[in-house]
């Protein structure tokens, strides 16, 4: 066997933190984890956020990000040693050898340049090519990557092109100084699964025709299985399974990676509404103050009481539009919506303190849905005292209930929000609006900044809710797992309008629009080859056509 | 958070004015107003800092002047603070014409210099404390005023002041219990600058002869009345300025460090 490409042995690595009002602590980040990679091979590290993988791959190029030091191991690459090579010797490797691709292209490339500036500036950097030279290979890649008009795309600014094909020119730009390993830190996370599935196509195809070896980090199972040869499996830092993808997929070994497999599995049998809408939104059309565009045309939808209607759109839909047009923070322009009942005024502020109360919402980002300077005890008992007019002992307690039924026990009441996780602070944002005993909640995209595993966990959570409260969800997604996973319902959002809507069981039965369609078949499968299946079918259809 | 050496030593000599100011009557050697020596003495074992222009011992009254050049000055600043940062958290939730209307009036407020409109103002009103507070306070709110809108308008579009306003929540509640909390730290730190330069403004309008009125002493209107001393070589009029830069650098040393521990409680979170 040759020699790998890359070779990382034993590495350690250590960063310091400084918890507020204690002295600085050195922790682990890496506790001995080995990589190899042979030449022209994918591999992929996969584990949830905090387990390593991005600290482990820029490793690859002997980096450490936010302070982060290597302390400990070998990084072998093209047989040496390059953390003893020194800052000269590193600087002909980066960008030559090993190049990156960052999670958001958005944020990494300069606004203020070309395109074609940014994809070739490595290479003319390290002096790899002349300027002719780069910019045919840039050409000839771009052509490569699927993207419009190779010719002159590099003439554009990035905010002049989509975020699925700046994602695309960044893999370019790694591409272009012919390196012979590339990592990739989540390229396809924060698209749309439409756009993910052309991105994910294009990097696999330019894997395979260059031949470049590749490190591929995500949290998606399903994403890495379409492009990886192997897969390590990561947790806290260290290794918990390593094996090729079809073992990995079809036969894990440890009970980390079986629940990985086995993410988003949640059954849920669609339930028949029963009694009168809850949530009746009629012809309703908005549009921000200041513009002339509508984003929410003509939108109706009903959502029972006890029974979950999932909004389901790429970004830029209108679907968190309609959920501020629903609390009155839009007001819309035409259309009426009607809650348990009674006609909901237009203005938030305009309406009783019941209609508020009845009609919670739990946010994305629980970091920011918290105040930081509230007390979790704060949080969950302000709508008591304000609602329901709850003091001390009284208030106290119904909190601790609350508590309990999110699962999440004694001891919880005097922290403050940044000494929760991720999945912890979500679940004081769930207990928040339940305390208001809210007929409905909103819930806008409130598992996707979460890890699959935990994830699974609130939305389990959710259901059972459900069940108890008997709470109505409107539940705002871009992820189709999630809502097969939870909705009765379903509303399909395309640039504002509802392309397709009713029961679960109709929306997701053939035959589809195309949209609905598209989005379908973009969604990840949890299986070797899906990746190809789709394009493949793809291209027969607009061949035949 | 550590405390830094330059935190402490700052810590340590604010104290030592603001103790000092408040138990002036048992610490001051001699009483305010008696001519007790010579006319400008140098400093010996009897009068430490020596003697002023009509041979009043300096060192007591330095002590008492720094009782009211710190009690005007923190007034002011409390002053200048409550109706800063009210008007500027109030504008920034409100925004629309609410903001407009406050911020117009604040630059038109900031068009003029402070100084002289302060000097036009205390010419035409009784000279004593508390219009000297007042004027000072409201022409230094328009600085906290542009500081507090500018922070509030960053916490205002966070989602828990949206969550607070979809509850139903009232202004007040949004005000001091959402936003006021996140916009601690930063405003302690401005208040330490703010502090100073009221301290600053107000020797320098006692300077002028427009601000604390004889028979009270202050250091601005010390360094006035001793000023011809320095043709004549004495140190007199040094004294009282040496006060003002020594509580004016001690101040800000905690305010420094304040400030840094705000930047370093952004950095942290999440984290």
């Amino acid at each position: 066997m040759a020699d790998p490409l890359l070779d990382i042995r034993n590495l350690k690595i250590e960063a310091t933190v400084y918890p507020p009002g204690e002295k600085p602590q050195d922790i682990t980040i890496v506790h001995g984890v080995s990589v190899s990679v042979e030449k022209g091979k994918v591999l992929g590290l996969i584990g949830e956020s905090g387990a390593g993988k991005s600290t482990i791959g820029l490793s690859a190029m002997a980096y450490g990000r936010g302070g982060v030091r290597i302390t400990g191991g070998e990084v072998m690459v093209n047989g040496r040693d390059i953390l003893k090579i020194g800052a000269g010797g590193l600087r002909k490797l980066r960008g030559h050898e090993v190049t990156y691709v960052a999670q958001s292209a958005a944020a990494s490339f300069n606004p203020a340049k070309k395109l074609m500036e940014q994809v070739i500036e490595t290479t003319l950097r390290h002096g790899l090519a002349s300027r002719d030279e780069a910019e045919k290979r840039a050409v000839m890649l771009f052509g490569k990557l699927g993207l419009p008009n190779p010719e002159t795309f590099g003439d554009r600014y990035p905010h002049q092109v989509s975020g699925g094909q700046l994602q695309r020119a960044m893999t370019a730009m790694a591409l272009c100084p012919k390196p012979d390993l590339v990592i990739f830190d989540e390229p396809t996370t924060a698209l749309d699964v439409t756009t993910q599935i052309d991105v994910l196509a294009a990097i696999k195809e330019a894997i395979q025709d260059t031949g470049v070896a590749a490190l591929y980090i995500t949290h998606d199972l399903a994403v890495v299985a379409q492009v990886a040869d192997h897969i390590m499996v990561l947790r806290h830092g260290k290794k918990v399974e390593y094996g090729d993808t079809r073992q990995i997929i079809e036969a894990p070994r440890q009970d980390y990676t079986r629940a990985l497999v086995s993410v988003r599995s949640i059954e849920h049998e669609e339930k028949q509404p029963t009694a009168d809408p809850v949530l009746r939104v009629e012809n309703v059309t908005a549009r921000y103050r200041g513009t002339a565009f509508d984003v929410l045309k003509n939108i109706s939808v009903e959502l029972h009481p006890g029974q979950t209607l999932a909004v389901v759109g790429e970004s830029g839909s209108g679907k968190s539009t309609l959920a501020r047009a629903i609390t009155g923070l839009l007001p819309p322009s035409r259309g009426r919506i009607t809650f348990a009942g009674r006609e909901l005024s237009a203005e938030q502020t305009a309406r009783s303190r019941d209609d508020l109360r009845e009609l919670q919402m739990i946010y994305q980002m629980a970091d920011t849905a918290m105040n930081p300077r509230h007390t979790v005890g704060t949080i969950i008992g302000r709508p008591l005292e304000f609602y329901f007019g709850l003091k001390g002992e009284e208030k106290r307690k119904r909190v601790q209930e609350l508590l309990d039924e999110i699962e999440m026990g004694k001891g919880f009441l005097d922290r403050y929000p940044a000494e929760l996780s991720g999945g912890q602070k979500q679940r004081v944002c769930i207990a928040r609006s339940l305390a208001a005993k809210p007929k409905m909640i909103i819930c806008d995209e409130v598992t996707s900044a979460l890890d699959p595993l935990v994830a699974d966990g609130i939305l389990k959570l959710l259901l059972d809710l459900q069940k108890i409260e008997n709470v109505a969800y409107l539940f705002i997604t871009h992820d189709l797992a999630t809502v097969r996973a939870i909705a009765d319902s379903i509303a399909v959002m395309y640039r504002g309008e509802v392309v397709r809507y009713g029961p679960k069981s109709d929306v997701l039965a053939p035959p589809f629009d195309a949209y609905t369609d598209l989005l379908l078949s973009s969604v990840p499968e949890m299986k070797l080859g899906w990746l190809e299946e789709v394009i493949a079918g793809r291209r027969m259809e607009s061949a035949g056509n | 958070m550590k405390l830094t050496l330059a935190a402490t030593i700052g810590i340590c000599l604010t104290a030592a004015f603001v103790l000092s100011a408040i138990f002036a009557p048992w610490i001051a050697p001699y009483p305010l107003d008696a001519a007790v020596g010579g006319v400008w003495e140098q400093p010996s074992a009897q009068y430490w800092l020596g003697t002023d222009t009509i041979g009043r011992d300096i060192l007591s009254r330095l002590i008492y002047g720094g009782r009211i050049t710190i009690f005007v000055a923190l007034a002011a600043s409390v002053l200048a603070f409550s109706l800063g940062s009210f008007f500027g958290f109030l504008a920034a939730v409100r925004g629309g014409m609410v903001d407009s209307i406050l911020s117009r009036i604040v630059d038109l407020m900031m068009a003029i210099p402070s100084l002289i409109v302060a000097l036009v103002v205390l010419s035409v009103l009784p000279l004593n404390l508390t219009v000297l507070i007042l004027v000072m306070g409201v022409l230094d709110s328009t600085r906290v005023f542009r500081l507090s809108r500018a922070v509030a308008m960053d916490i205002a579009v966070m989602d828990y002041v949206e969550a607070a306003k979809l509850r139903g929540e009232g202004q007040a509640w949004v005000i001091f219990r959402e936003i006021l909390p996140n916009a601690l730290s930063p405003l302690v730190a401005e208040f330490g600058l703010r502090f100073i330069f009221a301290v600053l403004f107000i020797s320098t309008l006692s300077f002028l002869g427009l601000g604390v009125q004889p028979p009270l002493a202050d250091w601005g209107g010390m360094v006035k009345e001793n000023k011809d001393g320095l043709i004549y070589g004495r140190s007199a009029a040094l004294m009282p300025a040496a006060a003002i830069a020594a509580l004016a650098i001690s101040v800000n040393l905690v305010a420094d460090w304040v400030l840094s521990r705000t930047t370093s409680l952004k950095g942290g979170r999440g984290g």
